[in-house]
């Protein structure tokens, strides 16, 4: 992680001609002459404070020194895009000093946080694995027992084969922390492992077919989705809640900062389950047949699901109809996943196509080729993308920036793939298939660094309780999920009209309308029909009057000008022909 | 081939012993962070309610005074003592730690009409209605020693208030005229006249210690220099200001309560119109005290309830009342920023908090932090109306709550007349007149 910094430092900074003098300590004046550049530009062509001025200024110790490396240490330029959450305001003009005031603090608090971020970046323990080839030698080639020999006892013992043929095939769930293995076989068989000790906490047999299993918001609860109704076990395989609300359920996502359990059934209902308070929050009807593809989007909890007809629908717990419909393949959608920021969308269809698409402009990036077509797809969260293929599974690397020909790994196991996890927070990606489970390693899948507030793999039972109490405290309402999570901090741009108009439909009427004037009855003949309407001409725009008859004045001063300006002009232009004299 | 699989050493990232706090590695990653405004509006939200329910201002109640309490002093040297002197003359001294009286004198006949403690702090001053300025030493007499006050001046008339300069022996009272009084001397080294009228109140300016402020019945403020021999300036106004206070951290700006519900801040260069209105007292407003911040200040009403605004808005940030506390006539904001003592007709004084939903005591670390945290969430979502709601409700008495609406009413109407004059009247002649300038009569020099 602290070497891609570095290149971007010296290139920043070519353009300055000044040549700093010339130091004793320096023997090769060019390596350094960059970074000392660097630190000296800093405050010119930025708005000085005292204090930061007086900084950055070289200052002369007693002894006659110069400080070699004054001021604050430079920040890598990348590291703070990193933690760039939008850009500068733009400034307003200088009448409104207050806003003005607030907005300038606001950005330099702003723009401290970034800095101290990238810098505390740097100190990070962990880098990200990764796996490089001899020359001449594929990575693809390379066996899974090679790397489990060559990389460390505990990292080779990652690499593991379950062998369990008589309830297959499994569908697979890691916890959110990447401790907790869940696996549901197809034929009824629910297990729970702590898979890094190897430790077996729960396993059941539901006597029943078992569609999906998937981890709640802890390592203590999960939901299994069986033959006809949605169960929630604990993690000791007793049955909490058997749900009848949810029925035929085939596909299960848990959003987790909003405790929502969207499911999506044999008879097209896509519903949401409050698991907080075990409320059904949204059941919405799709009307698209059988939904077998799903997944959500980690960066805005939209549901994605495809369908037969190669469309993939966006789906939010707010609104009955669906918020996009792409078509993206020729034939029926196999299967979907999105990245962790949100950006992109990975789809794999019947046509044996995968494609990548940019999810924030709904349009296509990538698309590939496999000859077998990929039945489904998991993507890491350091980008890697797992296909399986039949009973082999593929990784690629980098698959929305280049153009991909070769997959990075390549494993085959016994039986026909049927779910795919990736493990966070670890280089190992977890398979099920029809002859059991196999936990395979991928160097460079996992983040190396967790963050300890949200997820943390180490956490202790104590730990795990304030954490669930911290997280049930900020649960996000349902109402919030919307296409782009940020927008409840902007500034609501609708315009009055629009406002007006929600308004009248929520009221039935237009509380600004005015009211039509209706003159009084009045007796002794005076309420003839010409004298109504002569009352009524009184008041007729009343409210424009004013603005008719600046608009009036206005006109006819201009025309008054314009014609002075002629009359001036004729007369300026003396020449008087003899024919003038019948001019008008 | 070249290999290298995350391991992380479970040692780097769990406690060595029971007796560690537990470790926790941060990484802040934005993407590691998914919905950050959604969830930091969730926060918010949720601190708005808690502040909401930590709402308990009323600490204590003082009793022990056996008629309306009629004025207050703050020590200035020690923040657990306060100073009441009530409408029989009885002057009380309190610990407010304690929350008893420690002293009781029996200072004038008839009313306590001011009370102010000497700069140092081993005295006081009292005048009251029976003509006469007293000053009496802070502490209690001794065993077998009789009260006595260190000094007495008899003066010509009665006097309404007082004031004592902040760094010299000097005094000011009002009450036909405004004197300057030297502590040495028994009569006044001057005296400020300015019309016929009567005082209600006289302040010294904290900053600039030689100008002083008035409030007069011919509903006046006048302000003068003590090196001068004449008033500086006076601004008359619609109504009666009762008293008025200097904005201890800014010179030139200091509030007046007026007769009309409305309390006025204004800039003493600029007095032609008010910096500020501030709305929200549906009756007379008594007395007004600033915060030692000079951000804020209280003010207490006829309405029976007290109010906190913000130095620059116009309307009040928090509003206290209680069944049993009637008319209040004296506020008092104490030195340290936290607490907030009204004195009422109801013979009792009333301590609160300035900040309704502040936790009192020491604030361990990491309680202070998250209490920062949670302000400034709650000032960055403030706009959003959910919040807002929930942040500016407030149970008002039901008496207040339909003045309120009827007030409110009133001036709607008032407004909605004079646009239907201006309509009907000749352009130009019923010019539009701001809140500001309404209340302004005149500016004389």
């Amino acid at each position: 992680m602290a070497t891609p910094g570095e290149q971007t430092v010296k290139d920043a900074h070519v353009g300055k001609k000044k040549k700093p003098p010339a130091r004793y300590w320096q023997d090769d004046v060019e390596q350094t002459e960059q970074g000392l550049q660097h630190r000296g530009e800093k405050p010119q062509g930025k708005r000085k404070r005292k204090h930061e001025e007086h900084h950055t200024n070289e200052k002369n110790f007693i002894s006659g020194k110069l400080d070699p490396f004054p001021g604050p240490a430079p920040v890598p330029e990348d590291r703070v895009q990193k933690f760039k959450r939008k850009e500068k305001t733009k400034k307003p003009p200088r009448e409104h000093y207050k806003l003005r005031d607030i907005i300038i603090r606001s950005e330099e608090a702003s723009e401290m946080a970034q800095k101290q971020a990238a810098r505390f970046d740097l100190l990070l323990p962990e880098d990200a694995g990764f796996l490089e080839g001899d020359e001449d030698e594929d990575t693809c080639t390379i066996s899974q027992e090679d790397i489990a020999d060559a990389v460390d006892i505990t990292s080779g013992a990652k690499y593991f084969n379950l062998k369990l043929s008589q309830f297959g095939p499994y569908r697979v769930d890691y916890s959110k922390t990447g401790r907790h293995l869940l696996l549901g076989g197809r034929r009824g068989h629910v297990a729970c492992i702590d898979w890094q000790s190897k430790q077996l906490m729960c396993e059941i047999n539901v006597m029943e077919s078992v569609n999906d299993v998937k981890w709640l918001h802890s390592e203590t609860m999960y939901a299994v989705a069986q033959k006809k109704w949605l169960y929630i076990y604990d993690s000791n395989g007793i049955e909490l809640h058997c749900i009848r609300k949810f029925n035929d359920v085939l596909r299960m996502q848990f959003l987790p900062y909003h405790f929502l359990l969207a499911t999506a059934s044999a008879t097209s209902f896509l519903q949401y389950l409050d698991v907080s308070v075990g409320k059904e929050v949204a059941a919405i009807c799709t009307k698209t047949g059988r939904l077998d593809v799903m997944c959500q989007n980690p960066h805005n909890a939209i549901i994605h699901l495809g369908h037969p007809n190669g469309t993939v629908t966006l789906w939010s717990p707010n609104q009955k109809e669906a918020l996009v419909k792409m078509l993206c393949h020729q034939g029926g959608v196999r299967s979907v996943t999105v990245d962790r920021t949100g950006i992109y969308m990975v789809t794999s269809g019947m046509d044996k196509k995968l494609k990548v698409y940019d999810i924030r402009a709904f349009k296509p990036l990538k698309s590939y080729f496999l000859p077998a077509g990929a039945s489904s797809l998991s993507l890491s969260q350091r980008g890697l993308l797992s296909a399986a293929t039949g009973d082999i599974v593929q990784v690629y690397r980098d698959v929305w920036s280049t153009p991909v020909t070769k997959p990075y790994m390549a494993h085959r196991v016994q039986g026909t793939v049927w779910g795919l996890h990736f493990c966070p927070f670890e280089d190992v990606l977890g398979v099920g298939h029809g002859e059991g489970f196999s936990s395979m390693l991928v160097p460079g899948a996992g983040e190396p660094n967790f963050d300890g507030l949200d997820a943390n793999p180490y956490r202790s039972a104590k730990q795990r309780q304030e954490w669930e109490v911290k997280a049930l405290l900020e649960k996000i309402q349902p109402e919030l999920i919307s296409l782009d999570p940020s927008e409840l901090g902007q500034v609501d741009h609708a315009t009055f009209q629009q406002r007006h108009q929600d308004r009248v439909q929520a009221l039935g009427f237009d509380p600004l309308a005015e009211e039509k004037f209706v003159p009084k009855y009045k007796k002794k003949g005076r309420s003839s029909a010409g004298g109504v309407e002569r009352r009524k001409r009184q008041v007729a725009h009343e409210d424009q009057r004013d603005v008719i008859r600046e608009t009036v004045e206005d006109k006819m001063k201009v025309e008054k000008e314009r014609k002075e300006k002629e009359k001036k002009k004729a007369a300026l232009s003396g020449q008087t022909s003899a024919l003038d004299r019948f001019k008008r | 081939m070249k290999v290298k699989v995350l391991s992380r050493n479970p040692d780097d990232y769990v406690r060595e012993t029971k007796l560690d706090i537990q470790r926790v590695p941060r990484n802040y990653d934005p993407t590691l962070h998914p919905f950050e405004v959604t969830r930091e509006y969730t926060r918010a939200l949720n601190a708005t309610k808690l502040e909401r329910v930590f709402a308990k201002p009323f600490l204590a109640s003082l009793d022990g005074h056996r008629d309306g309490v009629n004025c207050m002093a703050k020590h200035t040297k020690s923040l657990s003592t306060l100073l009441s002197g009530s409408c029989d003359g009885e002057v009380k001294v309190w610990n407010l730690t304690k929350r008893e009286c420690v002293r009781t004198l029996q200072a004038h006949e008839g009313f306590v009409r001011g009370m102010v403690v000497r700069y140092c702090g081993t005295s006081f001053f009292t005048v009251g209605d029976d003509k006469t300025i007293k000053q009496w030493k802070m502490e209690a007499p001794g065993y077998g020693e009789e009260e006595e006050p260190l000094n007495t001046i008899l003066g010509k008339t009665v006097f309404t208030g007082l004031d004592h300069h902040q760094k010299d022996g000097v005094f000011a009272t009002c009450g036909q005229q405004v004197d300057i009084w030297d502590e040495q001397r028994s009569s006044p080294i001057r005296s400020f006249t300015w019309g016929v009228d009567s005082f209600s109140s006289v302040r010294f300016n904290p900053v600039e210690t030689e100008l002083l402020g008035s409030c007069a019945s011919d509903r006046s403020i006048v302000l003068y220099d003590m090196r001068e021999s004449t008033p500086l300036k006076k601004v008359i106004m619609t109504m009666r200001s009762n008293t008025l206070c200097w904005n201890p951290m800014e010179a030139y700006y200091f509030t007046c309560a007026n007769e009309d519900y409305n309390l006025y801040t204004y800039d003493m260069r600029y007095l032609d119109r008010p910096v500020t209105v501030h709305m929200d007292h549906v009756s007379a407003v008594l007395d007004v005290d600033y915060s030692p911040t000079g951000k804020e200040f209280v003010s207490a009403s006829f309405d029976k309830t007290i109010r906190i605004f913000h130095k620059d808005r116009g309307h009040s940030r928090e509003v206290y009342h209680t069944k049993r506390m009637q008319h209040v006539i004296c506020i008092k904001w104490s030195s340290d920023n936290k607490y907030i003592l009204s004195g009422s007709d109801e013979m009792n004084i009333r301590l609160w908090k300035a900040n309704a939903a502040e936790k009192l005591g020491v604030l361990a670390p990491r309680e202070r932090e998250a209490a920062n945290y949670s302000q400034k969430l709650k000032e960055k979502f403030q706009h959003h109306p959910q919040i807002r709601r929930i942040a500016h409700h407030r149970h008002l008495p039901k008496s207040i709550f339909q003045q309120t609406k009827e007030l409110r009413i009133m001036k709607e109407a008032r407004s909605r007349k004079e646009r239907n004059v201006r309509k009907h009247s000749k352009p130009g002649t019923v010019p539009v007149v701001s809140e500001k300038k309404k209340h302004v009569v005149t500016v004389v020099q």
